[in-house]
C-alpha cells in the first residue's frame, strides 16, 4: 500500500449522506464503472465526469451518513478517488471504505483550509496532509490497527481469500 | 458491564470487554436486503462456497417489492438462486414487507442476540434488547462465510426519557426532539441506551420507532432493556431460546442526557436534514406550508399503531384536492391487521393510495416519487436531498398523526386539533 499520496481535490460540505453520494434510484446498477459515473451526483451532476483521476475528496463533518450502501465507496473508487479526507465520518461508510480499500482519513478542520482544485499530499507515515498551494500542513488521525491491516492487504477481500483458503486446507489435512 | 457489552463478550467467548477493544463476535442472525446483490458477488470473490449456517441468515426483498424495473428483477433472481442453492431456512420474498418489521414478526429477533443486516436501520432491534447493527455488502459476505464479524466495543451513551407524553405527541416526536439536540453526528460510533420511565411504559412499536432513528445520530447500535410488552411479544414468537442481559448497577456511561417528554409538543424535521428539528407550532406560526404528498410507511412509521392513528384522524374526512397520501404498511402482518380493523378501508375512503408492504418510496426507488419543487410530509426517517425522488423536492419528517392531519387542509397542521379528548397518547 502506498503510504504517500498526492492528488487534486474536490471539496464538498457537511453531512454529505449516501443519498447524495449515490442516490437510491441507481441502486440496482451493478457495473462498477457505471456506478462510478453517478458518484456525488446528489451534490452536483457533473462531479464524476470532471473528477481528476487519483484525486481526493475533502468533506466537512459526518461524511457518508445515512444508509449502509456499499455503492457509496464503490462509486468513489470507480470515479477515481484514492482517499476521502473529512472532519469526521459516519461509521458504516468508514467500515465499507476500509473494506474496499478506499482510504478514509479523519483530518479535523481540513474543510476550512482547502479549496476546490488544490493539490494535497497525504502522508500516512507521519499522519499529515500538506496543501501544495499554501504550504500549510495539517495533522490527521492515525488509522486503527484493524483498519490498517485491512487496507495494507488491499481490502477485506484479499484478506478473506487468504484466510479462507488457509482454513479450508487445514480442514482437509485434518488439523 | 453494560448489557450491550455482555452481549458482545458472550458472543466473542470472553468474560469481559472494554470500550475501544476490537472483538470478533459470533452473529446470531444475518439479514441481507435486496439492495445488496453485491453481498453474493463479494462472497464468491472471497472464495465463499456455502453459507456458514442456513438457519441463521435470510434475504428480505423489501426495497423493490415488487420490482419496478428489469435490473432489480434480475437482482432478485440472482439472490433467489443463491438462497435456494444454500437451502436458506428463511426467505422473505416481495410479499412480506420491510426487513426490520418482518424479522421480529418471524421470531428471528429476541433479547440478548446480535443481529447484523445490510441496512443502517438495524439499530431498530435494540427495542427488543438485542444488539442490532448495520454493515455493507462485503462485511456481510464475511459473515456469510464465517458466522462472525469484528466489532469495536462502543462508548455507551444513556438517553434517559422521563415522564409521559401529552395527547397528540408520539414516539416519533420524542426521537425527533432528541435528534435535534444530539445532532446528526452526535453519536457516531457510539451505542445509545434509551432508559427512563417513558421507555419502560412504551409499547413495542414505539420502542422500534425510537431505536430505528438512533442511526440518524450516527449510532452503531441502540438498546432498551426489555419490558413486559417486549417479553409478551417475543415469548410468542422467538424461534430460539434466549437470555435477557442486564446492565450492572452502577455502570458508568460515557455520556448521559436526560429529556423530560411531558412538556414536549409535536416535532418536525424540516428540509433537508434530519437534525433540522423544530416544534410543529413554531413552523406553523412562520407561515403556511403547502403539501403535495403525504407518506405514511417505512420501518420508522408504517406499523399498525401508525396506520391506526392516521385512520382515526382521517375517518369521515378527506384529503385536500390536488394532494395525495401514500400509505405503505410495513409488512403483510401489519396490512392484514389494519384491514381486519377497517383502517385501510377508512384511509382509502379518505382518498389514500395504499401500496404493497415494503420500503415503497422511502428511498426513492418507486411508488410515490417526488417531482422537482414538490413538498412531502412523511413518517419515514430521512429527508436528505433526493431521498424520495428529485433533489429539488423538500421533505418534512413527522409523526403519522401529523402527516394525516396535514392532509386534510393540504398544509402542515397540528394533529391535536383532530383528536378527541381522552384518547390514548400511546397508540
Ligand atoms: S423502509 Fe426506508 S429506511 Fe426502512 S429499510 Fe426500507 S428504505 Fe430503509
Amino acid at each position: 500500500m502506498n503510504k504517500k499520496l498526492t492528488g487534486k481535490i474536490i471539496v464538498v460540505g457537511d453531512n454529505i449522506d449516501t443519498d447524495q453520494i449515490y442516490p437510491g434510484r441507481f441502486l440496482a446498477i451493478t457495473d462498477p464503472a457505471e456506478i462510478g459515473s453517478h458518484c456525488l451526483c446528489g451534490v452536483r451532476e457533473d462531479i464524476a465526469a470532471s473528477f481528476p483521476k487519483g484525486g481526493m475528496v475533502v468533506a466537512g463533518r459526518n461524511f457518508g451518513c445515512g444508509s449502509s450502501r456499499e455503492h457509496a465507496p464503490i462509486a468513489l473508487l470507480n470515479m477515481g478517488a484514492s482517499a476521502v479526507l473529512a472532519d469526521s465520518f459516519a461509521r458504516i461508510f468508514f467500515r465499507n471504505a476500509v473494506n474496499l480499500g478506499l482510504l478514509p482519513v479523519v483530518c479535523k478542520g481540513i474543510h476550512d483550509h482547502v479549496r476546490d482544485g488544490q493539490t494535497l499530499t497525504l502522508d500516512l507515515e507521519t499522519g499529515t496532509v500538506t496543501i501544495l498551494e499554501t504550504g500549510e500542513t495539517l495533522a490527521c488521525e492515525k488509522l486503527g490497527d484493524q483498519a490498517m491491516k485491512i487496507l495494507e492487504a488491499g481490502g477485506i477481500k484479499p484478506l478473506m481469500r487468504a484466510r479462507f483458503h488457509r482454513d479450508a486446507s487445514s480442514t482437509e489435512s485434518g488439523t | 458491564m453494560h448489557a450491550i457489552e455482555k452481549i458482545l463478550a458472550r458472543n466473542s467467548g470472553l468474560s469481559a470487554v472494554r470500550t475501544g477493544e476490537i472483538v470478533t463476535a459470533k452473529v446470531d442472525f444475518a439479514e441481507i436486503n435486496d439492495l445488496y446483490l453485491q453481498t453474493v458477488y463479494s462472497f464468491y470473490e472471497m472464495g465463499g462456497e456455502t453459507v456458514w449456517d442456513p438457519t441463521r441468515c435470510a434475504f428480505v426483498f423489501d426495497h423493490y417489492a415488487p420490482c419496478p424495473d428489469i435490473k432489480s428483477a434480475a437482482n432478485h433472481r440472482e439472490m433467489r438462486e443463491f438462497a435456494q442453492k444454500n437451502h436458506l431456512k428463511y426467505h422473505f420474498d416481495t410479499n412480506c414487507g420491510v426487513c426490520h418489521q418482518v424479522m421480529p414478526e418471524a421470531g428471528l429477533i429476541y433479547p440478548g442476540m446480535i443481529v447484523v443486516a445490510t441496512d443502517s436501520h438495524t439499530t431498530t432491534h435494540g427495542a427488543f434488547g438485542a444488539m442490532g447493527t448495520g454493515c455493507g455488502a462485503t462485511d456481510m459476505a464475511t459473515i456469510l462465510m464465517t458466522g462472525e464479524l469484528w466489532f469495536r466495543v462502543p462508548e455507551i451513551v444513556e438517553i434517559r426519557l422521563e415522564g409521559q407524553t401529552r395527547e397528540g405527541v408520539y414516539p416519533k416526536d420524542v426521537i425527533l426532539s432528541v435528534l435535534g439536540k444530539i445532532r446528526a453526528d452526535g453519536a457516531v460510533y457510539k451505542a445509545l441506551d434509551f432508559t427512563g420511565s417513558y421507555v419502560d411504559s412504551l409499547n413495542v412499536a414505539g420502542r422500534m420507532t425510537i431505536c430505528n432513528m438512533a442511526v440518524e445520530m450516527g449510532a452503531k447500535t441502540a438498546y432498551m432493556q426489555p419490558n413486559q410488552a417486549v417479553m409478551d411479544y417475543v415469548s410468542k414468537r422467538a424461534v430460539r431460546p434466549f437470555e435477557v442481559q442486564y446492565t450492572d448497577p452502577g455502570y458508568v456511561y460515557a455520556e448521559q442526557y436526560v429529556f423530560d417528554v411531558s412538556t414536549l409538543e409535536p416535532q418536525l424535521a424540516c428540509p433537508s436534514s434530519v437534525e433540522n428539528v423544530h416544534p410543529l407550532p413554531e413552523v406553523i406560526r412562520q407561515g403556511t406550508v403547502r403539501i403535495d404528498q403525504g407518506y405514511i410507511g417505512s420501518c420508522t412509521g408504517g406499523r399498525s399503531e401508525d396506520i391506526a392513528i392516521a385512520a382515526r384522524i382521517l375517518k369521515g374526512r378527506h384529503i385536500a384536492d390536488y394532494t395525495r397520501l401514500v400509505v405503505v404498511p410495513a409488512s403483510r402482518e401489519v396490512m392484514m391487521e389494519c384491514m381486519a380493523n377497517g383502517w385501510i378501508q377508512d384511509l382509502m375512503q379518505a382518498g389514500a393510495t395504499i401500496t404493497t408492504p415494503g420500503c415503497g418510496a422511502c428511498l426513492g426507488a418507486h411508488e410515490g416519487i417526488l417531482a422537482p419543487g414538490e413538498v412531502c410530509i412523511t413518517s419515514t426517517n430521512r429527508n436528505f436531498p433526493g431521498r424520495m425522488g428529485s433533489t429539488e423536492a423538500r421533505m418534512y419528517l413527522a409523526s403519522p398523526a401529523t402527516v394525516a392531519a396535514s392532509m386534510i387542509s393540504g398544509t402542515i397542521a397540528d394533529p391535536r386539533h383532530f383528536l378527541k379528548e381522552g384518547d390514548s397518547c400511546h397508540e
